[in-house]
Parts: C-alpha cells; structure tokens; sequence
C-alpha cells in the first residue's frame, strides 16, 4: 500500500517538450512510471522518445490515453493556467513543479479549485514517489527503498537526504511527499499526515518543516489528538534572519511568527521526536520506534 | 524588495490612494524649488534610506536626525544640505549607516489620530486580509501582543475582491466620522486595488491619519512586493535601488543564485533551500556561525556554481567553505567542475570541505580527487559541519 501514487497511476506531463520536462519525463519513464501523454500547446501530434504521444490540450490527453496523474513543467508565467486546465479535464492528481509561481496566480488557483475532485502538490516541489511502484517528480530514484515510513516535507534536496538516511540504514519508504516550498500550496502537511494515517503500509512517519507559516503547528495538533504512529520530525531555518525570504517564497519569519523555535515546542508538545539537526532525521524516528 | 517612501508615494498617487503632496529632490536647489512648488509653510524633509527610525538617527557628520519640519523653502534648503551625501545610521542600518542620496519634501500635517491599516495575504486561508487598528503610530507588534482586541482582521474572497459594503464596515471599525466616510472608503478600495494590481505581498499604512481638517489621509506606506511576480511589473522592477542591498547579493543576484549575507564566517554553497537552510543550522549546532545562506538551485550551470564560488572567497569575513551538495537534479560532477574551475580562477587561501551526494556522485567525486586541489572531503552532513567548524578554529 501507498497514498497518490503507485503501479496504477497513468501520467500526463505537461510541458514534456521542453527541457526539464522531456528529461523528467525520461527518467520516470526509465524508473518504471507509466507514462502514457504528454501536452504542450500547438506541438499536438508529436511522439515522445518515438512513443509517447503529444496533444495540444490536457482534455483531449484525457480523452485519448486515460492518464490519472499530472506533472507540470510549465513555465512559472503560464503554470497556473496550466493547472487549471488539469482540473478542468478532471484529472485526479496535479502535481507542480514549476517554481516562482506568482502568489496572486496560486490564490485564484486555490480558490478556483475549492469545488473540484482534483488535489494539486505544490507548486514548487519535487514531486511524488512510491519506492518500487512510481516516481512522479524529480527526485533521484536510486535513493529510495520500498517499505513503511512515509516522508512529507516542503523542501526537495531535504526530502533526500532523509530518505538516504533511512535506506541506509536498512528502512524503506511508503510514499515520499514533496508538497513544496510556496506559501500557498495545493496540499499541506497536515493534509498528507492524515493520508499515511489511514494508509495501512505506513508505520512511521518523517515530516520536515521549515520557518514560515502554521502548517507544521497544525498538523502537530492533528497528530497528537488522531495519530499512534511513531512520528518523527525536522524544521529548517532556526538559524534563519527574520523578515529575510530564504529561498523558498514562503520561508519566511515575519513579525516574529512561523519561527524554527515556535515549531519545535509545538511538535515536542504533541510527543514528535525533533530531530537536533538534519543529519539526525532517520534515527530520531529510530528513537521514537524504540519508545513506542 | 524594497522601495523608498518617495517611490511608495508615487504608487499611491497613480492609484488615487489620499496621501500629503510632495516630490524627491537629489540637490538641496531641487529641494528648495520642491518646498516652494507645494505652496505651505508647514513642511516636512526626510532622509530617503531602506531603513526605519530615520526620525531617531544620527549623521556621521554629527547632524542630528533624518526627519525635520521647516516652515519656509529656505530651511528646506538647508536641511537637505546638511542631510544628502551624508551617512545617516539608525538602529536599524547598523554602525555602517547608509548614505542619503535623496530626500522628500512634503506637506506636514496636524494630526487629529493615528490609525492603522495594512493589506497582506494570510496562508494559512490562502487569501488577502485586511488587518486594521484605532492604534495607529505605534508599533503594530507590540499593539498585537499587550491590546490584541484593538486589532481587527478582515478576510477578502480571492475571487470576489473587497466589496464597498467591507470598506463600510472598515470605516466603523476604524471610528471615522460618517461625514469623512465616503473618502475613507475610496482610500481602502484603491489601496486594495493597488495591492491586487502590483502583486504586493503586504501593504501597511502606518499612520493612516485624521487631520485636524478631519481628512483621511495615507501618511507613511510600506510595500513589500512578490520577487516570483515582479517580471510582470517593469515599473516596479525600476523601483530597485541597488546601492541599499548588500554587494554580495547585489553580486549573486546577477548571476540568478540564492544568496543572503549573513555575519559568521564559515561561508555555505548549498543545493536547495531548505537543504541549505538545515547547513546553515547544523554549522551553527555544532559550534560555528554561517556567513551566508546559499542555494544554487536544481538546476545550476558549471558557470553559476563557478561565480557563486567566486562571492564566496571575495567575502574577507570567510574563514571556511562548506559545498554539501545532495544532487538531485543537480549533478555532482556539475558541481565539482565548477569548484575546481573557480578554485583555479581565484586564489583559495581557506580550507574548503566538500559533502557530495546524489546523482553522478562517484563522477563528481573522481574530477575532485583528480584536480589535486587541497580540499577536505566529509562523508555525510554531520561530518561535513564538524570539519569544518574544526577547520575554522584550527585557523
């Protein structure tokens, strides 16, 4: 078992002609992912790698091929319209990597999709993978190892060395979450805690947070009060200036709130092992393990 | 970004936003024709710096204060004079203060009250929120934290947009008087259309004033703007004032690279955000202080690994380099070409310890090996920090 994603999952990916997304598409494809379209307006026609076939518009890839899932590398100025076509064919999964998405865009997006059954991952994430079964992103596959700890985090290269941790050390992945470093994005943490909870092949979890925002707080309240899975976390930044965005446009401590400080008591508070530093992510959930 | 409060006042003049007339001049003659073109003699001369407490400042010439009124274009003059070219620090510039390039002169006001509003987008409802407050003047945090009850926030649907009828209760909110009404009202309305309009991330008006005269006026704006928005906002873009960042960013920022100077010295390259955010924590864990927060990015060039290096070692705080790369879409070998390229285009005079990981790891790690440079090489990131933090005291 895994969430979003697994051997079922038939993808689209938006933007396949371009650059980035032709060499992701390459590489899920080589992982083992079925993909079955991609889209890039006025190239509709085309084959990918020789096979895969090319439409003008995601509903007409819909229509013809039955994909599920998207992955969109579309350009930041045009990927909200992007999504927004994803939702409107109905598809299940959107998941954007595009980063430096305007935030008004990602606030008409959200709120355009409020009545839709489609769910949006990021934007600006790495994506989606079920060790063994699909990787939908951009995430390096060899790294992970198929198993029951489910990983959520808002940043990609610290997703990664997380689930090196664990592979090295004998522990494989459910499903690995990248929801994105934006400070409005289509799935919070809490969102995907609530999914490993429900998911039997999850037995353990990794969440890794980041300054800015409540979301990390939220999903802490959430878990104490719902959760007996053993938990384990990472917030970045604690060393971060306030009022300075780092990097990601939604790390960020402004006027004293979305603190490392704040995040940590708020998960000490709801029994999470915190890890001290990023290189103590898999054996603090090891700690937890022991305890519980 | 940041702009100046002349800039700000510009922006709410084209969006019909009420605020005191005045202009910027860059001379203490365009200062004096300024003061006499606004036709009053109750002014006011303020110090343009990305600062605040310009008021409570200090010139490095001795000259007290970067905010004074005058009564005659004349004295405006003068003020200026003692005021541009000059180094004003406040507590906010640090002991190097800024240099005062350009000042405004504007219409002084008598203030009846001082009221607070500010626009900005609240995540955690993915949506704009007014926050409004009759404590105006004052710092908002602190309004916050002892009276939260005088601090009212006002959701706005994303789609929909302010409605008149949430300026009117704005209004109430805010006690203006019903006869000043219908003015406040078109001030909330445009300043949200500005918001909307400009991609600001928050607007805060702070005071937003009731004249004696019993006018609503916008007296001190703060905008920050979506840096991901700002390529569809030339004018706003032409707004930067390079001489009030920091070089090194000024430097990075040329190069499309994530760089934020900080005041330890053990500089950082890192791939991805949140990882580099977690070096930056985990050197300071295990004893040293990070002089910069540096993400290359995903999908970082030979080139811009080359010119970030460069920022780096021209940094004379620099005692130390760490490179902890976990290469996703990042290759290691990308990364080790241009560490080697930018070591031989510089003179590297400190120790420098490098974390490779990921994607063509044992490709990055054999042009490393083979390059001969005098490098130190961690296995994982603990490692990595603990060497390097060594390296720093060992110096």
């Amino acid at each position: 078992m895994a969430i979003l994603v697994d051997s079922n999952t038939r993808l689209l990916v938006q933007g396949i002609t371009g650059k980035a997304g032709g060499f992701h598409a390459r590489s899920c494809m080589e992982y083992g992912t079925t993909l079955v379209a991609g889209v890039t307006p006025a190239r509709g026609g085309e084959l990918f790698e020789n096979k895969i076939p090319v439409f003008d518009t995601v509903h007409e890839a819909r229509i013809e091929t039955g994909c599920n899932a998207s992955m969109v590398f579309v350009p930041a100025e045009f990927a909200a319209d992007s999504i927004l076509e994803a939702v409107d064919a109905g598809i299940e999964l959107i998941v954007c990597i595009t980063e430096g998405i305007p935030v008004l865009d990602m606030m008409r997006v959200k709120a355009g999709m409020k009545d839709s059954k489609s769910r949006l991952i990021g934007p600006n994430c790495p994506g989606i993978i079920t060790p063994g079964q699909c990787k939908l992103g951009i995430m390096p596959g060899y790294i992970h190892k198929p198993g029951n700890v489910g990983v959520v985090s808002r940043s990609g290269t610290l997703t990664y060395e997380a689930v090196w941790q664990l592979s090295s050390r004998g522990h494989g992945q459910s499903t690995c979450v990248g929801i994105g470093g934006d400070p409005i994005n289509g799935t919070s943490h809490l969102d995907v805690v609530k999914m490993f909870n429900d998911d039997p092949g999850t037995e353990a979890m990794i969440l890794i947070g980041e300054i800015g925002g409540t979301a990390e707080e939220e999903a802490a309240a959430w878990l104490q009060a719902n959760c007996k899975k053993p938990v384990a976390a990472f917030i970045a930044g604690a060393t971060a200036p306030p009022g300075r965005r780092m990097g990601h446009a939604g790390a960020i401590v402004s006027g004293g709130k979305g603190t490392a400080a704040g995040k940590i008591e708020a998960l000490h508070a709801a029994g999470i092992e915190v890890a001290a530093t990023p290189a103590d992510m898999a054996d603090a959930l090891l700690r937890r393990i022991a305890r519980s | 970004m940041n702009i100046h409060e002349y800039q700000a006042k510009e922006l709410l003049d084209k969006f019909g936003v009420a605020n005191t007339p005045g202009g910027v001049a860059s001379t203490p003659e365009e200062a004096e024709k300024v003061a006499r073109s606004l036709g009053t003699n109750n002014l006011v001369v303020k110090a343009q710096i990305h600062a605040g407490g310009r008021g409570k400042g200090t010139f490095t010439n001795g000259y007290k204060g970067g905010v004074h009124l005058c009564k005659t274009a004349n004295q405006a003059r003068d003020i200026a004079e003692h005021m541009l070219g000059q180094t004003l620090v406040t507590h906010q510039t640090g002991s190097d203060g800024r240099v005062v390039r350009k000042v405004l002169i504007s219409q002084s006001v008598e203030i009846a009250r001082e009221l607070y509003i500010a626009i900005l987008i609240d995540r955690a409802i993915s949506a704009p929120v007014i926050v409004a407050s009759t404590e105006g003047g004052v710092d908002i945090e602190l309004v916050a934290e002892k009276t939260p009850e005088k601090i009212v926030r006002m959701a706005v649907d994303p789609l929909l947009g302010l409605q008149p009828y949430q300026t009117r209760k704005l209004a109430k909110v805010l006690a203006i008087p019903s006869g000043e009404m219908r003015n406040a009202c078109k001030l909330f309305a445009n300043l949200y259309r500005l918001f909307i309009a400009c991609d600001c991330s928050m607007v805060e008006v702070n005071p937003l004033v009731i004249t004696k005269g019993g006018v609503v006026l916008a007296l001190d704006a703060k905008f920050n703007f979506d840096d991901n928005a700002l390529f569809r906002h030339p004018e706003i873009q032409s707004y930067r004032d390079l001489e009030e960042e920091d070089p090194r960013e000024v430097e990075a920022s040329k190069s499309g690279l994530n760089y934020i100077g900080l005041d330890g010295n053990i500089a950082c390259l890192v791939n991805g955000a949140g990882l580099a955010m977690a070096t930056m924590d985990i050197i300071k864990h295990h004893g040293g202080e990070p002089a910069n927060f540096l993400d290359v990015g995903g999908g970082a060039t030979e080139q811009q690994v080359t010119e970030a290096f460069k920022i780096l070692i021209s940094d004379k705080r620099v005692k130390a380099i760490l490179v902890n790369i976990f290469g996703g879409i990042m290759k290691c070998d990308i990364i080790a070409q241009g560490i080697i390229n930018a070591v031989k285009a510089v003179n590297l005079s400190v120790p420098l310890v490098v974390r490779l990981e990921g994607t063509n790891v044992e490709a990055g790690r054999k042009l490393l090996t083979e390059s001969r440079l005098p490098l130190i090489t961690a296995t994982d990131i603990a490692d990595a920090a603990q060497k390097v933090v060594a390296a720093v005291k060992a110096a």
